[in-house]
């Protein structure tokens, strides 16, 4: 069900919709932070942040009003709030349109976040080729400091916060909480055991909340509609996937876009009535429903549920592009939700070519420390590099299922799960493709990732 | 320790002086200050490291495991203008192939390399969160998005006036 909404996205193609006047006049300017600082304790703000069941949008989908209540004050050490605008998962264009379009959301939600966490300084970790989002931020930063909103005394409270840019210097792992906070401490970008979360010692060794950048500029919205309300706008409330969030678009779709929508909008309302249809008017061949880490869905996959009791029971028998995208649904599914755009490829786009390109990527982009990731994804793609070029043998095929379920389970954090799970997707979807460039039916020269847009092109081919 | 033969231009000392400012730890600066120093020199050099190591009191084992771990750190002199062409799946539906293949046409030089006359070097980028407006390009710091073979030969030549 397509519900349109416009809380976060209010300043967006506004003139200068960027700077404070445009947020004060169209979304009450720091009134809501003002509120919850001069009025609200903290225990009463991480009650209230619950109710809004809003799952972090940074992709894995963790209630953030609880993250926020595993913040005990420490006698000694100071608490930071992180916020995670690495943006770098392929197929995730969300953040970024927050940090230039609307800024003060994120500048007031790490008032309010702050304060309910505990923390009196919040690090914003941008990744650094984004240069008019920080541009944008820090122009956001000063002019609230220009006003006392971020300071010493926000609002004439005896809160202070500091907010400050940090900037990453291009390492997709950095995305990974525990890589985030060693990169903020000036350190390489690998990831941390955990535990200790980051809860406990996070950032410099203090408690530390990191959220997603969505995440915290859909906080002021939150508090100013009431978190209650704010969930009931979702029609997956009773799943505790509540509120109103950024849904992307992208790949072979006529209308490309980032929009803001209530909970509840399926696959199939995403390519047709957000994404305008499939270029050239073609099929789907699939869809990755929330970055590259998400497998794999093709539209003639069905929900399997026939107990009543089973949560996806009401979409029983149904496909799976008619299943709300949700983080507990996409799960249902046997995917996950992930960042929550979705990208969508027409027939004709040849899966093995696709496959590999984002192999390439997760070989590219592991840091290294974990042997199961850095030597799996090498060989995950070096061995589609060799099945396009019709060199690989039926069991070289066979093993790429070997290699990806080796790096399952066996690395520090979650970006073995990331490169295996996608990898196993295409592997149990796409065989017969697969085993066509194996036994030389296919060529590698032939592959393409694009399709034509004319439609009457199509009926030529 | 010896004195690094590099020095950050007043403007950029006073940038230092407020990231400083921003942590806890002189350490955390790590990454911005090379930011600041690359931007003056176009590459971290080994004086550089030696200069940031030595300001922040660090290791310089320290601060070269920093630069070799991220991307964006030139470890040699690049052109004046830097191009990377996004090869990431979102935009490679969207014919970043082709991006790629004019960019490599008109320049003369494959990706990783740098034109003759030291103007532009060109690079692939994985995903830089334009995939809504893909194809797209960094050229330096900006972007170019929604690319077409027009838009692209109009910015290569920019750069190669
Ligand atoms: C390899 C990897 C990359 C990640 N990249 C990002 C990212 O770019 N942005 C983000 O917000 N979260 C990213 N995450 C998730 C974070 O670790 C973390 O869960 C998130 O920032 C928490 O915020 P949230 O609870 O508000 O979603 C990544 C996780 C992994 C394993
Ligand atoms: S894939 Fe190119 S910007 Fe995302």
């Amino acid at each position: 069900m397509i519900k349109y909404t416009n809380y976060l996205t209010t300043t967006y193609g506004q003139p200068e919709g960027w700077k404070l006047p445009a947020y004060e006049k169209l979304c009450h300017g720091y009134d809501t932070a003002r509120k919850v600082l001069t009025t609200m304790t903290r225990e009463a703000v991480v009650d209230e942040a619950k109710k809004a069941n809003l799952r972090g949008r940074g992709g894995a989908g963790f209630p953030m009003g609880v993250k926020w209540s595993f913040m005990r004050p420490h006698p000694t050490k100071p608490a930071y709030l992180v916020v995670n605008a690495d943006e770098g998962e392929p197929g995730t264009h969300k953040d970024r349109t927050i940090m230039e379009k609307n800024p003060h959301s994120v500048v007031e939600g790490c008032l309010i976040a702050c304060y309910g966490i505990g923390a009196h300084v919040a690090y914003i970790y941008v990744r650094d080729e984004l240069h008019l989002a920080k541009r944008r931020l820090e122009e956001a930063i000063a002019e609230a400091r220009a006003r006392g909103f971020v300071g010493k005394t926000p609002f004439g409270s005896s809160y202070p916060v500091e907010v400050y840019v940090h900037t990453g210097a291009g390492a997709y792992i950095c995305g990974e909480e525990t890589s985030m906070l060693n990169s903020l401490e000036g350190k390489r970008g690998e990831p941390r055991l955990k535990p200790p979360f980051p809860a406990q010692a996070g950032s410099f060794g203090c408690p530390t909340t990191v959220n997603n950048l969505e995440t915290i500029a859909a906080v002021p919205t939150m508090f100013n509609l009431g978190c209650d309300a704010f969930s009931k706008m979702s029609a997956l409330h009773d799943m505790k996937d509540g509120g109103v969030r950024l849904f992307g678009v992208n790949g072979h779709v006529k209308k490309p876009q980032i929009i803001e929508l209530a909970v509840g909008v399926t696959i199939r309302e995403m390519i047709y009535d957000i994404g305008g249809g499939v270029l050239g008017d073609k099929d789907v061949l699939a869809v990755i429903p929330g970055g590259s880490s998400t497998p794999i869905l093709r539209p003639q996959e069905t929900v399997h549920a026939p107990d009543e009791k089973n949560p996806m029971h009401p979409w029983h028998g149904k496909s799976v592009f008619d299943v709300p995208l949700g983080v507990d649904t996409m799960r249902g599914v046997g995917t996950m939700l992930g960042t929550c755009c979705v990208t969508v490829m027409a027939e004709g786009t040849d899966p093995v070519l696709a496959f590999q390109n984002l192999m390439q990527f997760y070989k590219h982009e592991s840091c290294g420390q974990c042997t199961p990731c850095r030597e799996g994804s090498g060989w995950l793609d070096r061995t589609l590099k060799k099945i396009l070029a019709g060199k690989a043998s039926m069991k070289e095929l066979d093993d790429l299922s070997d290699i990806a379920s080796n790096i399952m389970g066996n690395t520090i954090c979650a970006f073995g799960e990331g490169t295996a799970m996608p990898a196993m997707g295409f592997l149990q979807k796409f065989r017969p493709e697969l085993e066509a460039y194996v036994r030389g039916e296919k060529k590698g020269k032939d592959a393409r990732l694009t399709v034509s847009f004319e439609a009457s092109e199509q009926a030529a081919e | 320790m010896a004195s690094s033969p590099f020095s950050l231009t007043q403007e950029r000392e006073q940038k230092l002086t407020e990231i400083l400012g921003h942590y806890p730890t002189k350490m955390a600066a790590c990454i911005p200050m090379l930011h600041l120093c690359q931007d003056q020199n176009g590459w971290v050099s080994e004086e550089i490291i030696a200069f940031v190591a030595e300001r922040l009191e660090l290791p310089t084992a320290h601060v070269k495991g920093v630069v070799t771990f991220y991307t964006l750190f030139n470890q040699a002199p690049v052109g004046k203008h830097q191009v990377w062409v996004c090869r990431t799946l979102p935009c490679a539906l969207r014919g970043s192939g082709d991006v790629l293949a004019q960019c490599e046409k008109k320049l003369g030089i494959h990706a990783g390399e740098t034109t003759a006359d030291g103007k532009v070097t060109l690079r692939t980028a994985e995903c830089l969160a334009s995939c809504g407006t893909a194809p797209m390009m960094q050229v330096d710091k900006e972007y170019h998005e929604d690319l077409t073979a027009e838009k692209v030969d109009q910015i290569l030549t920019r750069l190669q006036a």
